[in-house]
């Protein structure tokens, strides 16, 4: 009853751009001058260069990782990809002053509007660098930076040279690399001891151009005691060709720091979305990653968090919906490296169509260790007869005193379920949607009310046209 | 004209033939009840009649008032006012009593147009109330862990709820204690209109003492083959399925 989908997905929001002209252009292809462009255009510091062009090397040297990733990776042209286009001016701190186009884009993505109802400050980043950037003047004044990586580096290097590229190494894999080499954009924060944030800070990234990279770059740091909520949303337009995401997020949550780090992604499904997020969280911090992946043709993200501190808290939360022609290889990283640390992990994946999930855990627990605990929880749901899903735990625990909670389920919407809820009066489709929201409904709570709306409606869109 | 009408209704499963040209109406204003021996049809008659695709019909009509139900989709014969009460309601995790009950009361309005959510409640713990249902139940997912009686009032819930125009109850008395078939057969009864037509399926004559019948038919071989007044239950609860059988094969 239920068909494989033939599904031309609604991305409506998303799927638009409009003609733009590119003062500073890197040109087609990866190379050495293509890094020391970016650097120049960028003005950066002998040491920025120097990182960048090692880190090439590094990206050059590393094979794919297709002995354990899909062979998808293999598609991606790199010779093809554009690394840097930008208008060249500095972000605008006001709407008014931000180019015709790019306000157009942003207004269209309503990131005006919500900064105006509940955010603490907005960085729209457009291709490679961002177009705004705005903090309520009071966080200034409490000390709190929100830059751009290219800022960050050269304005406060005391603050975050630190922990620049120490969370994630450089050599940590190959689009870490990548990465490293040619990063542009990004946020840079850092949160004063004891300040707390009421409202969360927002960055949206866009992607307008064809055959283009993007390559954000972010660090936040929390310092003793202080709390902050980011969130990161993230479109591009539907092109023939492929377009390459890959971004590096660190965060850094010092002694009883907290940060929530929450990521509404809908990419067109041209994206590769090749994306490297970990978290050092010192005694007693708190870092939770809550993450919506839909879109992309491939995601391949594992959020981290490397329990440095006694008492410290990770957590990963992540609902990942899978589509024809699309693949979420998603995941959770969990490094337990001192005492009583506790980690959780709850993870939801739909697969509709052709569609295809991967859920892969790594939770490491050494012997030395005492009281540490993790609960992880993955569960995956199927929608078509031709769904795929696939889950690949790596839990190594050792030690009389660690506990380690494993619980794993697939499902599928069974016709007579469907049947069951149009008997009702609902149509197949609505039947569907109502199904799979109410699989993520005990996720969808945990983003905030403004994403958490966002979200049932994105789902209901892939829903759309999902069932034959 | 003001009845749901069954001609000569044929259908099947994978090819095995399981109602073979059943007639029957249901005028609006009566309750008609179908009997019969395990295998004789009488679920997949309500299936059928509900659009299951699983089945095939090969022949005959059924019309609701003035349209031919055959052919069309579970959703549009709901729509039109035809409600199942399902002899095993399907468990839906994550989904609310409340918003499933909203999101089909929704799908009978116009595309801008939705319930209100102050009315909606008040309408809603009317109908609980009445069926003795805890008003918690409204956040708790639909038939989620929900006993047998808690199941069968949460379709009479529905069923009150999205006002159908004829009603099916297939084997409602199943899986029933005499408290919880007693709370649910007065919804029933509650529900008995000129305005509605009701067919109610039940192997035993049991539920028959509390939603009293205006007909019994007995069902065999995937057709009718005795009508009666509700006598006719008492005396099938007497002399067994075998008789009437018989009877119609002579």
């Amino acid at each position: 009853m239920i068909n494989p989908s033939q599904v031309a997905v609604d991305r409506d929001k998303g799927n638009f751009h409009y003609d733009t002209d590119y003062s500073f252009d890197a040109g087609v292809g990866l190379s050495e001058e293509v890094v020391r462009y970016i650097s120049e255009v960028k003005n950066e510091e002998p040491w920025v260069l120097d990182f960048r062009l090692k880190a090439l090397d590094t990206f050059l040297k590393k094979p794919m990782p297709t002995h354990w990733a899909t062979d998808d990776l293999k598609n991606i042209n790199f010779d093809v990809i554009r690394y840097y286009l930008a208008k060249g001016q500095k972000p605008s701190r006001t709407w008014e002053e931000v180019p015709d186009d790019i306000k157009k884009t942003f207004e269209r993505l309503g990131i005006p509007e919500q900064e105006r109802k509940f955010l603490a400050g907005v960085e729209a980043q457009f291709d490679s660098e961002a177009a705004y950037s705005r903090m309520k003047e009071d966080l200034e004044k409490e000390g709190v930076i929100f830059v751009g990586s290219t800022e960050g580096l050269k304005e406060y290097p005391e603050i975050f040279r630190k922990w620049f590229g120490k969370v994630i190494p450089t050599s940590d894999n190959k689009f870490s690399a990548l990465n490293s080499a040619v990063f542009s954009g990004g946020s840079f924060i850092y949160i004063p001891p004891g300040v707390k944030l009421a409202q969360p800070l927002q960055a949206y990234f866009r992607i307008n151009a064809e055959n283009f990279g993007q390559f954000e770059r972010t660090l936040i740091i929390a310092d003793e005691g202080s709390e902050v909520m980011y969130m990161e949303g993230c479109t591009a337009p539907k092109f023939e060709t492929s377009t390459l995401h890959s971004a590096v997020v660190e965060l850094v949550a010092l002694k009883g720091a907290k940060i929530q780090y929450i990521t509404v992604q809908n990419w067109s499904n041209n994206v590769f979305n090749l994306v490297t997020k970990r978290a050092l969280a010192e005694e007693e911090a708190e870092v939770r990653w809550i993450d919506c992946n839909i879109g992309s043709r491939l995601t391949m993200k594992y959020p981290g968090v490397i329990l440095r501190g006694r008492k410290a808290r990770g957590e990963v939360i992540s609902i990942a919906l899978a589509n024809d022609g699309q693949h979420q290889d998603t995941g959770a990283k969990m490094v337990h490296a001192a005492d009583e640390t506790t980690s959780n992990v709850v993870s939801k994946s739909i697969s509709i169509g052709k569609g295809r999930s991967s859920y892969r855990g790594l939770v490491q627990m050494p012997g030395h260790l005492k009281g540490c605990k993790n609960n992880t929880e993955c569960d995956a749901l199927l929608i078509n007869n031709n769904s795929q899903t696939d889950t690949y735990p790596a839990i190594t625990v050792q030690g009389d005193d660690n506990s380690v909670q494993h619980e794993a389920s697939v499902s599928k919407v069974s016709a007579e379920q469907i049947f069951y809820m149009q008997q009702r009066g609902l149509s197949e489709a609505e039947a569907m949607s109502l199904c799979v929201n109410g699989f993520v409904n005990d996720l969808i709570r945990e983003f905030p009310m403004e994403y958490s709306v966002e979200l049932k409606r994105l789902i209901e869109l892939e829903m759309e046209g999902s069932v034959g | 004209m003001n009845s749901l009408k069954i001609e000569n209704l044929q259908a099947s499963i994978e090819d095995k033939p399981i109602l073979n040209g059943l007639t029957l109406e249901i005028p609006k204003g009566e309750v008609h009840a179908i009997m019969g021996p395990n295998g004789s049809g009488k679920s997949t008659l309500a299936k059928v009649l509900a659009g299951h695709p699983d089945y095939k019909v090969t022949g005959g009509t059924a019309i609701l008032d003035n349209e031919n139900l055959i052919g069309m989709e579970p959703d549009e014969i709901s729509r039109l006012g035809l409600f199942l009460a399902f002899q095993y309601p399907m468990e839906v995790a994550g989904v609310s009593i409340a918003n499933f009950i909203r999101a089909a009361r929704n799908a009978r309005l116009g595309k801008d147009e939705k319930v209100k959510a102050v009315d909606f409640y008040k309408e809603l713990y009317e109908h609980m109330d009445a069926l003795g249902m805890d008003r918690k139940f409204t956040s708790r997912s639909l038939n989620d862990g929900f006993s047998g009686g808690e199941k069968k009032r949460c379709e009479i819930l529905q069923m009150s709820m999205l006002n159908p125009k004829y009603c099916i109850l297939d084997e409602t008395d199943s899986g029933l204690d005499i408290d919880a078939l007693r709370v649910v057969s007065e919804g029933v009864n509650r529900m008995r209109n000129p305005e509605r037509g009701i067919l109610v399926i039940t192997h035993y004559q049991r539920l028959l003492d509390y939603i009293v019948p205006d007909f019994v038919h007995v069902m065999s071989e995937g057709k009718i083959v005795r009508t009666g007044g509700k006598d006719l239950a008492l005396e099938l609860e007497d002399r067994g399925y075998d008789w009437v059988k018989q009877e119609a094969v002579a």
